[in-house]
């Protein structure tokens, strides 16, 4: 591996960080898109020069944005400089920004509303894309995860997105609700071990798991618990903030939930929680080190109701055992006065030896580890806030 | 040829420095001035009206000769100054948010 380019999505533009291999001396690109939300950003596992963006404001809505040369020039996928962009009709050659929801007689028409905050039924709207998760095998099949909760997919390289409805479509789809953030659709994870199945995290609805390439949806949600909804263990309603796979262990799962770290170790069939001995068990990120399947790490948040580390201490936990028994990592880290938060897209690691492991702060740092995470450095500072981190190990 | 003033973030997807410029039948609509607009920047459809319903973005405001175009109908014909590029067409983002 000769570089290492970290990705990272912020609340007013996107940013390139590149280093070698040693991660020891960091370069910063951007921004790109300057004064738009970036909720994420991910390159193609097969081919690491074909990245994908989501760009979106308040404003002007749904931008999706493509790279083919590794970030440095960027175009809308079918507006590419010196490629049509009607086609001989004179109606737009694409529409890479059109998420519309599936309203088709046989699958759509059930899919009319969800419950809203305060319990009653709302129509399902599209805001954003909250999430990208580019094919394991085609640079140019990418899935989508939006809010309102639901999953797209392109076949085009984001030409033009369609809806997989089987997942909003599940009969416990009118009893999914939003979170504080958001009804979104935020994690996306695909088994290279089991082509065609597909995990997704809802908040709040929860994990959802599909083994026909989105066909059909299985919520497994057994063992989890959760007290702001009526029945604590109910099918959905779980504020799951984030999940994590090793490929090589493709059955075992870790979750981040609203409260609790847990773990699965049949594909989500049964969870048991793991928080052991952490100092708070609510927090968003949670990732797997990229050669040891058993290390896991997580970032401990004070509570729901403060979002910033316990103490003011920002501290990465590890479990070398795969939960329940966690050390703290701070050498490198602020260690006082720190209240910043560490949002659920925005911790990755990178596939060099030893692993990589980074994530973005609220507070617009980001940080590094280049050996497992015993020691950090903040590779950039002063960002605006950090909504999302990936990183690829280039050859 | 009607002139068309583009907030900065939509100018920079149109991919253009300043003003646009846009053909449009005689007694033209303000939903008419955003077809040709649409169609001359494909890039920016949906960015200022729904994709489906066409309906205005709530952030995004329509300023011509002074007066407030936001609220009109489908059936409000553009002014005579706008018609004939004497005064530009402004669509505007919103003064909101941070």
């Amino acid at each position: 591996m000769k570089a290492v380019r970290v990705l990272a999505g912020t609340k007013k533009g996107a940013f390139i960080i590149t280093s070698n291999a040693q991660r020891s001396s960091w370069t910063v690109d951007g921004p790109f898109f300057g004064g738009w939300e970036i909720y994420h950003m991910k390159g193609s596992p097969v081919d690491p020069n074909r990245i994908y963006a989501s760009q979106s404001s308040g404003w002007f809505g749904q931008i999706i944005q493509r790279s083919d040369d590794g970030g440095k020039t960027w175009f809308q996928p079918g507006f590419k400089d010196g490629e049509p962009t009607t086609a001989p009709d004179g109606m737009p050659a694409t529409e890479s920004n059109r998420f519309a929801y599936d309203t088709s007689d046989k699958k759509g028409k059930p899919l009319t509303t969800h419950q809203w905050y305060d319990g009653t039924q709302h129509p399902w709207e599209f805001k954003r894309v909250w999430h990208l998760e580019p094919s394991l095998t085609d640079p140019d099949t990418v899935y989508a995860g939006v809010e309102d909760a639901a999953l797209f997919k392109s076949t085009d390289g984001g030409k033009s997105w369609k809806e997989l409805s089987a997942l909003r479509g599940h009969p416990t789809g009118a009893k999914w609700q939003p979170g504080a953030g958001g009804m979104a659709v935020h994690t996306i994870i695909l088994d290279k071990a089991n082509p065609g199945r597909i995990y997704v995290a809802i908040s709040a609805a929860g994990v959802f798991r599909s083994d026909d390439d989105g066909e059909t949806w299985k919520p497994i949600n057994q063992g989890l618990s959760s007290n702001y909804i009526p029945d604590p263990h109910a099918e959905v309603g779980h504020c799951v903030h984030r999940i994590a796979m090793h490929p090589a262990k493709p059955d075992v799962l870790f979750m981040q939930k609203h409260w609790d770290v847990m773990r699965t170790d049949n594909a989500g069939e049964l969870w048991t929680e793991v928080s052991g001995n952490l100092p708070s068990d609510f927090g968003f990120v949670v990732d797997v080190h990229a050669q040891e399947p058993n290390t896991v790490y997580v970032i401990p948040i004070k509570s729901d109701s403060e979002h910033f580390p316990p103490e003011g201490k920002l501290r990465v936990y590890r479990s070398r055992t795969g939960g329940n028994t966690w050390e703290a990592l701070t050498q490198g880290l602020p260690q006082e006065n720190c209240y910043v938060n560490v949002l659920r897209d925005a911790m990755a690691v990178d596939t060099l030896n030893p692993c990589g492991i980074y994530f973005g702060t609220t507070g617009g740092q980001i940080y590094a580890s280049p050996d497992g995470g015993d020691n950090w450095t903040a590779i950039v500072q002063n960002l605006p806030a950090v909504y999302s981190v990936e990183v690829q190990a280039l050859p | 040829m009607i002139r068309v003033i583009l907030p900065y973030h939509l100018r920079n997807l149109a991919r253009v420095q300043s003003e646009i410029q846009v053909d449009v039948p005689e007694s033209a609509t303000v939903d008419a001035l955003l077809d040709a607009v649409e169609a001359r920047y494909p890039m920016l459809k949906g960015t200022i009206r729904e994709h489906d319903t066409k309906k205005r973005r709530a952030f995004v405001r329509f300023f011509a000769c002074g007066d407030d175009y936001s609220m009109s109908d489908n059936s409000t014909v553009l002014p005579e100054k706008v018609l004939n590029g004497r005064e530009p067409f402004l669509i505007v983002g919103a003064i909101a948010g941070g």
